[in-house]
C-alpha cells in the first residue's frame, strides 16, 4: 500500500503544476500585471511609475512564461510563472498582493471554516443516510413517495434561499440565533447553529437521493434476498447487511471531500461573517489578488488528490477484496 | 421514546427560563450588555494603515480615530472650515522670492517662488502605549533588536509585555512628510507632494540610492533611519515648530494638512516594524497604526473584527461650542465644552452581506447603517413635499435619518477626442448639448438612485465653494430657471440643436444614416440593465441609437486611458472642500491619454487651462468666483460631461446614537459621537425576546410524524411472512 500512495503522490505533481498552470493562464488572460497593481492602488492619482514600482517589488515585472533577455533556463525561470509557481510545491505562499503573509491567513482561517464544515458533513452523513434509510425501509409506502417528494422540493431550492430564509426565519423574526458573525472558543457555538442547519438542509434533497439511489440498487442483490430468506429482520438486512456493501459508493464521494472541509463554503462564509478560506478566496478573486487565487486554487487541488488518495486506502478497510498494489 | 417523553417538559421549561435573561441573537458578548461601546460595520477590509499609504475611505475610517494631523475640520461648521488639531494654531504662511527674500501678503502671485508653512504644535502631546518605545532600566529600547528567538511566541502586537509612550514632537511630523518619498513605500500622493514640496523628488532618489547601498551591506528590508537624510523642503525648528517648504503657491496645500499624510510618525515605530521577521507575522505599520489621536486599534482582525479603544494618554479635546443655528435645534451643541472622547471602544464587525448588516441595525446590534436598495422602500418614506423620511415602522423604532450632499459627481463624460462626439467643432458641441438635455437626470436619481441625489448644474458640489445655488447657478444650456427651481429644456430644443449639428432627427446629413453611438460600461450584472435600457431609452429620443459596449473593469479603465472609449461613466470624491479639486478633472495637463491624468474626458481648452491656472492659486474671493464662474460657463457651453447628479448619503441612527452630523471631509469624528448604553441595552432587550413556540411545534410536528412510522416499522417487522415462519416453527 505504500508503494501504491508514493505511487500517487508522485502522479500528484503533474496534475499541480497543470492545475497551476490552468490557474496561470487564465488569470493573467483577464488580468495584467499592470491591472493588478491598478487594483491595488485605487484608481486615484495612480502613476505609471508607481505602478512600475508596484510591479518590481513584488516581482510582476518579468515576463509571464518566457524571459527572451536571459540565457539557457534561465529564460523559463526568470518569470513570473517560475517564481511564483516553484515556492508554492514547498508550501511557501509568499505574500498576498496587499503584503500580507498568506500561510498566516490560511491557517488562522482554516479553523473557523472548519468549524462549519465538520459538522454540516458529519450531521450531513448522518441524517441524509438516515434518511436514506428510512425511505428504503419503507420503500414504496406513502413515507417513501412523500420522503421522495420532499427531497426534489428540497434539490430545487438555491443555496442562497436556504441562507437567507434561514436567517429572516430562525434569527430575524424568532430571536433564536445571532443573524451573523463568528466568536472564539465556546461563544462560537450560537453563530454556528445557524449556519449548520442550513447546510444540513440544503445538502438534504441531492444526498438523500442519491444514497437512496444506492441503497435501492444494493436491495435488489442476491445477498438481501439470501438474508431475508433467512429470517433476518428488515432492519438487520438493510443497517447491518446493504449499508455495510453500500459502503464503497458512499466513501467514494464522502471521503475525497473530506480534506476539501478545510476551504470553507464561499457564500454561507460570506453571509454568516464566518472569516474562514472560503470568503478569503471570494475576497482574492474580487480584488484580483493573484496570489492568493493561485494559493487557494492549489490548495484545493491538493487537498481534492489527498482526498481521493484517502478514498482508495478507505476502499480497503470496508472492502476486504480490495487490496492498494 | 419515552426517555424523549420524560424529558421534554424539563426541556421546554429550560428553554423557556432562558429567555428571560440575555437575548439569545446577541452577537456580542454578555458582559458588554450596557457597556459604553459603539458597534459598526465594514464591508471590505482595508489594505493599508500606514498614513503614508492610505487613501481609501474604507481606511481612513479607522486612521482618522488614530492619526492626528495639525490640522482638522471644524465638527461642526459649514462650509467646511480648518481649524487648529495639534497645532496650536493655524499654520503661519510666508512667501519667498527666488532669492528667498519674504515677500508681504497680497504680492502678485508671479513673484512668489516660495511658500514656507510654519506649523507649530501644541507642547505635552504622547504617544499611544506601544512597544516601539519600551525600554529597559538603562534606557535602551526593548524591541529594537529582536531576533528570531525574541518573536518565537510573538503573534501580535499585544504580545510584546511592554509598552511606553513618549511625547509628540515637530520632529514626527518632519519625519512622516520624508516617508512620503520612502523607497519601500508608495505614497498616491507622492508624485502630486514631489511637484510641490521643495526637493521631495530628488530626497526619493537619494532614498533610493541609499537603500540599495544599504541592501548591499545589511540585507534586504534593512532600516532605513530617514533622520539622517535632510529634506529641504520640511524642516525642524524646534521641539514644537516645523517648516514645509513649497513651490510657488498652492492655497490648497492647507487642506492637505489635514490629512493622516501628514499626520506624525515616531521614528521608533518605523524602526521596530522594519525588524526582520515581524512583516511575516503581520505586525507592520500597515497593520498596527502608532498615533496620538483619541482612540488606538487594539485589535486587527479585519477577517471577523477591529476594535479601537480610548487611548489612556489622549491628549485631551473638547465637544465643539460653536455651529450653525440648525444644529442647536437638533440638540448638537448640547455637549459644547465636555471632553473627549465620548465613546470607550468601537467595535467595527466585518459584515459582506448587506441583509444581515441591515438586520442587525433593525435588531439594534448595530448603531447605525446605511440604505440598500433592496431596503429602501422599508426604510425611507418621501412626504408629499418631496422630503425624504423615516417611515412609521423605523419612526416606531426611534431611528432617525441623517442625510447630507456628497462632495462627489457622478457623470457620464464624452472623450474629447473621439471624432463624432469630441472635439470643440460647433457640431461636436451641439450635438454634446442635445444629448445634455435629453438624458433625463432627474428621471434617473428619481428610479436608480431613490431620489438620493440632486442633478448636478456643472462639475462642483454643493457644499463646495464656487458652487452657486438658485436661478444663477442653473446651466442654462440644459435648464430653464420656472418657478422657482430649474426645469430641464423640452426635448424639441435638444432636436433642434441635434438639426444644427449636422443630424435632423438623428440621421447623419453627410452619410443619410442613423447616428450610432457607443456607450462604454463595465460588465454589468442583469440588476444594471435596466439602467442600461433606461440610458438607451433617453438617446431614442433623439432617434440616436445607443450602443452599449460592455467590457470587464481592466479593460474599461485600459480604454479610458488609451482614449478608445467614446461615452462613458465616471466618478470623482473630493479630497478637499476646494473647487480646484473638481475643475482639475478638466483641465488639459491631466489628460488620461499621454498625460495619464484624473481628465477622463480629455478636455483641453486653453482658455479654460488659463483660467485654472489663475483660479488654482488665489484664495476664495469676489474674484477667484468670477474666474470660476467664467470656468463653469465654458464648460457648460462646450459640455465635455453630461453633468449627471451629485449623490446625497443617506444614514440611518438609532435613537441612542447622539451627537452625528454628516461629514464627507472630515473623518475623525468618531470621537464626538456619544452612545446612551442604557437605553440602547433596554430596546435591544424589547426587540430581541426569543419566540419559542417554532420549538414546540418542531417537537410535536416530529413526535407527530414519529408515531405512524414507528407503528409502520413496528407492523412491518412483525410481517405475516415471519409471523407464517413463526406459526411453522412452532407446528414442526
Amino acid at each position: 500500500m505504500l508503494n501504491y500512495i508514493i505511487r500517487r503522490m508522485f502522479y500528484a505533481i503533474p496534475i499541480l503544476i497543470g492545475v497551476n498552470l490552468i490557474t496561470f493562464t487564465l488569470f493573467f488572460v483577464v488580468n495584467t500585471p499592470d491591472d493588478m497593481a491598478r487594483m491595488q492602488l485605487g484608481i486615484k492619482r495612480v502613476t505609471p511609475e508607481a505602478i512600475t514600482k508596484w510591479k518590481q517589488d513584488r516581482g510582476y515585472d518579468k515576463p509571464l512564461v518566457f524571459n527572451s533577455a536571459e540565457k539557457g533556463v534561465r529564460r523559463f525561470i526568470h518569470t513570473i510563472f517560475f517564481e511564483k509557481s516553484a515556492a508554492m510545491f514547498a508550501f511557501n505562499f509568499g505574500r498576498a498582493d496587499d503584503g500580507r503573509d498568506i500561510a498566516h491567513e490560511i491557517k488562522t482561517r482554516m479553523l473557523p471554516s472548519l468549524a462549519i464544515a465538520l459538522p454540516v458533513f458529519l450531521l450531513g452523513l448522518v441524517a441524509y443516510i438516515t434518511f436514506a434509510l428510512v425511505m428504503v425501509f419503507f420503500r414504496a409506502t406513502y413515507i417513501d413517495f412523500w420522503g421522495v417528494v420532499l427531497c426534489v422540493a428540497l434539490m430545487s431550492i438555491s443555496s442562497l434561499f436556504y441562507i437567507i430564509g434561514g436567517q429572516f426565519l430562525i434569527s430575524k423574526l424568532w430571536h433564536l440565533v445571532p443573524i451573523s458573525g463568528f466568536g472564539g472558543g465556546l461563544d462560537a457555538g450560537k453563530f454556528l447553529v445557524l449556519p449548520v442547519i442550513i447546510g444540513v438542509i440544503s445538502g438534504a434533497g441531492t444526498s438523500t437521493r442519491w444514497y437512496r439511489t444506492i441503497f435501492l440498487e444494493e436491495m435488489g442483490k442476491d445477498y438481501v434476498r439470501t438474508a431475508r430468506a433467512k429470517g433476518l429482520p428488515e432492519s438487520i438486512v438493510l443497517f447491518k447487511h446493504v449499508l455495510r456493501n453500500a459502503m464503497v459508493p458512499i466513501l467514494t464521494g464522502a471521503v475525497s471531500v473530506i480534506p476539501l472541509l478545510f476551504l470553507g463554503s464561499l457564500i454561507a462564509e460570506s453571509f454568516f461573517g464566518i472569516p474562514g478560506l472560503g470568503s478569503y478566496t471570494i475576497d482574492a478573486i474580487n480584488s484580483q489578488d493573484f496570489a492568493v487565487v493561485r494559493a487557494m486554487v492549489f490548495l484545493g487541488s491538493f487537498l481534492y488528490i489527498i482526498g481521493l488518495i484517502l478514498t482508495d486506502i478507505s476502499y480497503t478497510l470496508v472492502d476486504p477484496r480490495i487490496r492498494l498494489e | 421514546m419515552k426517555v424523549l417523553f420524560k424529558y421534554l417538559p424539563a426541556l421546554f421549561v429550560t428553554l423557556l427560563s432562558a429567555c428571560g435573561s440575555e437575548s439569545w441573537n446577541n452577537p456580542y458578548p454578555a458582559t458588554d450588555v450596557d457597556r459604553n461601546i459603539l458597534y459598526g460595520a465594514f464591508a471590505e477590509r482595508p489594505k493599508h494603515l500606514d498614513p503614508v499609504q492610505s487613501y481609501s475611505s474604507n481606511e481612513i475610517m479607522f486612521t482618522a480615530q488614530v492619526y492626528e494631523p495639525p490640522l482638522q475640520y471644524h465638527y461642526l461648521k459649514r462650509p467646511y472650515t480648518l481649524v487648529p488639531l495639534t497645532a496650536t494654531k493655524m499654520p503661519v504662511v510666508q512667501y519667498l522670492d527666488k532669492k528667498g527674500r519674504h515677500l508681504p501678503d497680497g504680492v502678485d502671485i508671479e513673484k512668489i517662488a516660495y511658500t514656507i508653512y510654519e506649523i507649530s504644535i501644541k507642547p505635552g502631546i504622547r504617544y499611544q502605549p506601544h512597544p516601539a518605545f519600551a525600554r529597559d532600566e538603562r534606557g535602551k529600547f526593548l524591541y529594537h533588536d529582536l531576533n528570531a528567538k525574541d518573536l518565537a511566541e510573538v503573534y501580535k502586537l499585544n504580545d510584546f509585555l511592554h509598552t511606553d509612550t513618549r511625547e509628540l514632537t515637530a520632529k514626527d511630523y518632519v519625519f512622516e512628510i520624508k516617508r512620503l518619498a520612502h523607497p519601500r513605500l508608495h505614497s498616491p500622493i507622492f508624485s502630486l507632494m514631489s511637484d510641490y514640496i521643495v526637493g521631495l523628488k530628488e530626497y526619493s532618489t537619494t532614498l533610493k540610492t541609499a537603500a540599495r547601498e544599504q541592501s548591499k551591506k545589511q540585507g534586504k528590508g534593512a532600516y532605513l533611519d530617514l533622520n539622517n537624510y535632510a529634506l529641504q523642503g520640511a524642516q525642524v525648528v524646534d521641539s514644537y515648530t516645523y517648516r514645509i517648504k513649497i513651490k510657488g503657491k498652492y492655497p490648497q496645500f492647507m487642506y492637505w494638512l489635514a490629512m493622516p499624510f501628514f499626520a506624525p510618525i515616531p521614528w521608533e515605530a518605523e524602526r521596530f516594524y522594519t525588524q526582520q521577521g515581524l512583516a511575516e507575522k503581520n505586525i507592520t505599520l500597515d497593520w498596527y497604526p502608532v498615533g496620538t489621536g483619541p482612540y488606538m486599534l487594539t485589535e486587527n482582525n479585519p477577517n471577523l473584527v477591529m476594535i479601537l479603544e480610548k487611548n489612556p494618554n489622549f491628549h485631551g479635546e473638547t465637544y465643539p461650542a460653536e455651529g450653525m443655528i440648525e444644529d442647536v435645534k437638533v440638540g448638537l451643541l448640547a455637549d459644547a465644552g465636555k471632553p473627549l472622547p465620548f465613546i470607550n471602544k468601537i467595535m467595527f464587525y466585518r459584515d459582506k452581506e448587506s441583509i444581515p448588516r441591515w438586520n442587525k441595525f433593525l435588531q439594534g446590534y448595530y448603531d447605525s447603517s446605511g440604505i440598500g436598495s433592496d431596503s429602501f422602500d422599508q426604510a425611507i418614506q418621501i412626504t408629499g413635499q418631496g422630503e425624504a423620511t423615516v417611515t412609521e415602522e423605523m419612526k416606531a423604532q426611534g431611528i432617525r435619518l441623517e442625510t447630507a450632499v456628497a462632495t462627489s459627481t457622478y457623470y457620464m463624460g464624452f472623450n474629447m477626442l473621439d471624432p463624432i462626439v469630441g472635439g470643440f467643432s460647433e457640431s461636436a458641441r451641439k450635438l454634446r448639448q442635445a444629448i445634455s438635455i435629453a438624458v433625463d437626470y432627474e428621471e434617473y436619481v428619481s428610479i436608480f438612485a431613490n431620489g438620493r441625489g440632486v442633478p448636478a448644474q456643472g462639475p462642483i458640489a454643493p457644499g463646495i465653494s464656487g458652487h452657486r445655488y438658485g436661478k444663477e447657478g442653473i446651466n442654462t444650456i440644459v435648464y430653464d430657471w420656472e418657478n422657482g427651481k430649474p426645469r430641464r429644456k423640452p426635448i424639441e430644443t435638444a432636436r433642434a440643436l441635434l438639426a444644427e449639428a449636422g443630424y435632423p432627427n438623428g440621421i447623419d446629413n453627410k452619410t443619410s444614416a442613423p447616428l450610432v453611438l457607443y456607450f462604454d460600461v463595465t460588465a454589468r450584472g442583469a440588476e444594471d440593465k435596466s439602467k442600461l435600457d433606461w440610458m438607451r431609452k433617453q438617446f431614442q429620443k433623439l432617434n440616436i441609437q445607443l450602443v452599449v459596449r460592455s467590457t470587464d473593469y481592466n479593460r474599461f479603465q485600459d480604454k479610458i486611458r488609451k482614449g478608445n472609449a467614446q461615452i462613458f461613466e465616471w466618478g470623482w470624491n473630493a479630497d478637499y472642500p476646494d473647487p480646484e479639486n473638481f475643475l482639475f478633472l478638466l483641465h488639459g495637463p491631466q489628460r488620461k491619454v499621454g498625460n495619464n491624468g484624473e481628465n477622463a474626458a480629455n478636455y483641453d481648452n486653453p482658455e479654460y487651462n488659463d483660467l485654472f491656472e489663475q483660479m488654482k492659486n488665489i484664495e476664495d474671493s469676489p474674484e477667484r468666483q468670477r474666474i470660476i464662474d467664467r470656468m463653469v460657463n465654458i464648460l457648460r457651453q462646450d459640455a465635455p460631461w453630461l453633468w449627471g447628479y451629485h449623490p446625497k448619503d443617506y444614514g440611518l441612527y438609532h435613537a441612542w446614537y447622539k451627537n452625528v452630523k454628516p461629514s464627507r471631509m472630515s473623518h475623525n469624528n468618531m470621537k464626538y459621537h456619544r452612545i446612551d448604553a442604557d437605553l440602547r441595552g433596554q430596546k435591544r432587550h424589547n426587540w430581541n425576546e426569543p419566540v419559542l413556540w417554532p420549538i414546540a411545534a418542531c417537537l410535536i410536528v416530529l413526535l407527530v410524524g414519529l408515531v405512524p412510522a414507528v407503528v409502520a416499522y413496528r407492523r412491518k417487522e412483525r410481517g405475516a411472512g415471519i409471523e407464517n415462519l413463526r406459526v411453522l416453527g412452532k407446528n414442526a
